[in-house]
């Protein structure tokens, strides 16, 4: 039963890419619209059968399905797990993404382009769910690289923008860099531990990978790299911002809710490696950090709705990093799973603005969008009060167990996280205030309208998981439920180096301060860009805020400016030196010929000549040795 | 008592730039033909001479050789000369120069 389930979680996404990708056009859009959310739908049933299966045991079964690589000793079989973290994972995947496809038809209604959106969306989620269920590292790189792919040509489906070509063009490559890690990373653990299967990796680790050893380190920072790029942290951040061409939808399935957040289950999924190395442990705990805190920042003064949302994913993807960073694994996942629920929320509100007024992200151009949209409007509000950790929403709990599991292995990571999370509050409320408060800009939104029933219906059921999705994890002293299901996964590689919960005033200290943080954000943000009584200049931070730290003029001067020199340099050295030897050579042959046509004059007696000359210089040659 | 061989070898040499001479200056086909024959057979000659002188009976064998082959070589030749006459009505060789460059 659990091996036909687990297979049947990716390979009906793939069946609905199969029949949209090859019959799209035949079929109409109501039957793609129809195949996609049914099969897509049908994971979600299989995935919470697999959940029926598989809950309370820890159960961890390996399925092999075959032999897929034979070659010498590398034996590769592709195995599917199954086990309290992979479900999980899977029914927030497939989940959020059923919600988003429902959501995608009625966005994309107007689209002509309607079965190729709905079979990449469908191979999405079947590489998704590749990842999730994978049972050794180099199924994961399938779907690793398949999300990659789909990705890029969700980022670039109106490829007729150059914007959005450009952007998923940026978002291959960048995502790549840290691929190049990651594969590094799968022949490390090939070459140490002689297959990559999480099981053996799990129990190995312990007693193969010396603790704070080299190669640990190397392991793990190398396998991080590929977290990196594919979840937009700090160096790499840059694609995601960009990413934002694509359509609405793609953004919340796959740029915020789902495959960014991919680094941190393999983190989570790899906890044993990770775990014998705290240099590399601290490393991806400074790293979510400092991308935390940075990305916030930069949503401060961002003008675009969609990129205001960009930015808030890589920081809250930061605090992901931060959790497993410090071993808070159960926590990482927890707040993976509830951000997926709030900033698809947000980011399916901020669609229904986009439908409503023809594609318009421009906070300047929009205003007062409340009167027009009032459930829109209610929806992006509690999706904004979770991003900003409000209670009782889901955002708070998961936010702020991170953040005390923080302050008892660093407290300077903690003090980092209560700063974003106050950076986090001034800008969605800054997001809410300039695009549903204050007057109306643009004369275009007398149209606009709440979105039709196809829209509405999936943001509302977001709404209702971002309001109870705390209860997954509601505790300040003790493991809660999501972290109680997922305990024979996370601490079957060892146990964190987590210090057990401090005493109960501290950790109500903790929230304490960090409600009042989020508390001051909001109300700091509410007197500036509601009531706009008060008037903070950010001084000499706001170009740097406006350029995001000058990280991408800096990639632009360092890498992107030298590689073009080169490539002029290349196809100057092209034209000049190979093209020029080329044609030399032929050119000196051809005039060689002409010289020696005069030789070729037609007369008999002339080749006779030559005979003879040439037989007497071989008889003078024999005569003169 | 038997001509001496360095006379032989002279008429051999004389007949072979006779026939040389003629194919270098010579227009007509045929005569350019006549004189490649002169030629062998000045080869020939020298051939027997030697083969006499070291007493070996190689020399003699390559002669027939040489005649067999000279034999074929004439009909192809004739053959050739003929087709041009009848294409060009002329056996002039300085007129068969299609190959110039």
């Amino acid at each position: 039963m659990i091996p036909t389930l687990a297979v049947l979680v990716p390979l009906l996404p793939l069946a609905g890419w199969v029949a949209s990708g090859l019959w799209g056009g035949r079929l109409g859009r109501q039957a793609v619209a129809v195949i996609a959310c049914g099969t897509v739908g049908a994971a979600f049933l299989a995935a919470a059968l697999l959940f029926w299966q598989v809950r309370g045991a820890g159960d961890r079964s390996p399925i092999d399905l075959y032999q897929w690589i034979g070659a010498g000793g590398v034996r590769v079989a592709f195995r599917l797990l199954v086990d309290p973290l992979s479900v999980a994972m899977a029914l927030v995947v497939s989940g959020v993404g059923f919600l988003i496809h429902v959501f995608s038809v009625g966005y994309m209604a107007k689209d002509p382009a309607i079965g190729r959106y709905f079979a990449y969306l469908n191979l999405f989620m079947a590489a998704m769910l590749t990842i999730v269920l994978a049972g050794n590292l180099v199924v994961m790189f399938i779907g690793w690289e398949g999300v990659g792919l789909c990705s890029y040509l969700l980022i670039a489906f109106w490829f007729t923008r150059p914007a959005a070509a450009r952007a998923g063009v940026t978002a291959l490559l960048v995502t790549r860099l840290g691929d190049v890690g990651f594969l590094l990373g799968i022949f490390l653990a090939f070459g140490i531990f002689g297959t990559t299967d999480f099981s053996v990796l799990t129990a190995e680790a312990g007693r193969t990978l010396a603790l704070g050893g080299g190669t640990a380190t190397a392991l793990a920072l190398l396998l991080f790299a590929g977290a990196v790029g594919k979840s937009a942290q700090l160096p790499l951040h840059i694609w995601l911002p960009d990413a934002m061409e694509g359509p609405t939808p793609v953004s919340a399935l796959i740029h915020a809710a789902t495959m960014v957040t991919a680094g941190v289950y393999m983190i989570v999924r790899l906890h044993a490696v990770f775990l014998r190395s705290p240099l590399a442990m601290d490393v991806i705990a400074s790293v979510g950090a400092i991308t935390a805190i940075f990305a916030a920042a930069s949503a401060l003064v961002e003008p675009d709705l969609k990129r205001v949302l960009a930015y808030s994913t890589i920081s809250q993807v930061g605090y992901m990093f931060l959790a497993v960073g410090v071993g808070a694994f159960g926590a990482g996942i927890f707040h993976l799973t509830s951000h997926a629920f709030f900033k698809a929320l947000l980011f399916l509100a901020a669609g229904s603005v986009m439908h409503a007024l023809g594609g318009e992200t421009d906070m300047r151009r929009l205003g007062g969008l409340a009167r027009r949209l009032p459930r829109t409007a209610a929806a992006f509000a509690v999706g904004a009060l979770a991003l900003a950790g409000i209670p009782p929403l889901s955002g708070f709990f998961s936010k702020d167990l991170i953040l005390s599991d923080a302050f008892r292995v660093h407290p300077w990571l903690w003090a980092v996280g209560v700063a974003a999370a106050g950076l986090t509050a001034i800008y969605i409320v800054r997001a809410f205030a300039m695009t549903f408060l204050g007057a109306s800009v643009g004369g275009g939104d007398r149209m606009a309208h709440d979105p039709p029933p196809v829209m509405d219906t999936p943001m509302w059921i977001l709404v209702g998981l971002t309001a109870v999705g705390g209860a997954l994890g509601w505790s300040f002293t003790h493991p809660g439920a999501l972290e109680r299901y997922l305990l024979p996964v996370t601490t079957a590689g060892g146990k964190a180096p987590l210090p057990i919960p401090g005493p109960p005033a501290e950790e109500w200290a903790l929230v304490g301060t960090s409600l009042l943080v989020a508390a001051g954000g909001i109300a700091v943000a509410w007197l500036m860009y509601v009531r706009r009584t008060l008037r903070v200049g950010f001084g000499p931070l706001a170009g740097l805020l406006r350029h995001q730290f000058y990280i991408e003029d800096a990639y632009a001067a360092a890498i992107v400016a030298p590689a073009r020199a080169m490539a002029r340099a290349a196809a100057a050295t092209d034209t000049s030196v190979i093209d020029a030897a080329v044609t030399g050579i032929a050119r000196g042959i051809g005039r060689a010929g002409q010289a020696l046509r005069g030789l070729e004059t037609g007369y008999l007696r002339h080749y006779a000549a030559f005979v003879l000359i040439g037989a007497l210089l071989i008889l003078v040659f024999w005569v003169m040795r | 008592m038997a001509v001496p061989a360095p006379y032989h070898l002279a008429l051999s040499a004389l007949l072979f730039t006779l026939g040389m001479v003629g194919v270098l200056v010579r227009r007509s086909a045929l005569i350019v033909f006549m004189s490649i024959e002169l030629m062998l057979n000045a080869v020939n000659l020298s051939f027997v001479t030697f083969a006499r002188v070291r007493g070996s009976i190689d020399g003699q064998l390559l002669v027939f050789f040489i005649l067999v082959v000279a034999a074929a070589e004439v009909v192809i030749g004739l053959a050739i000369i003929v087709d041009i006459f009848r294409s060009r009505e002329t056996v002039d060789i300085d007129e068969a120069n299609l190959l110039r460059g």
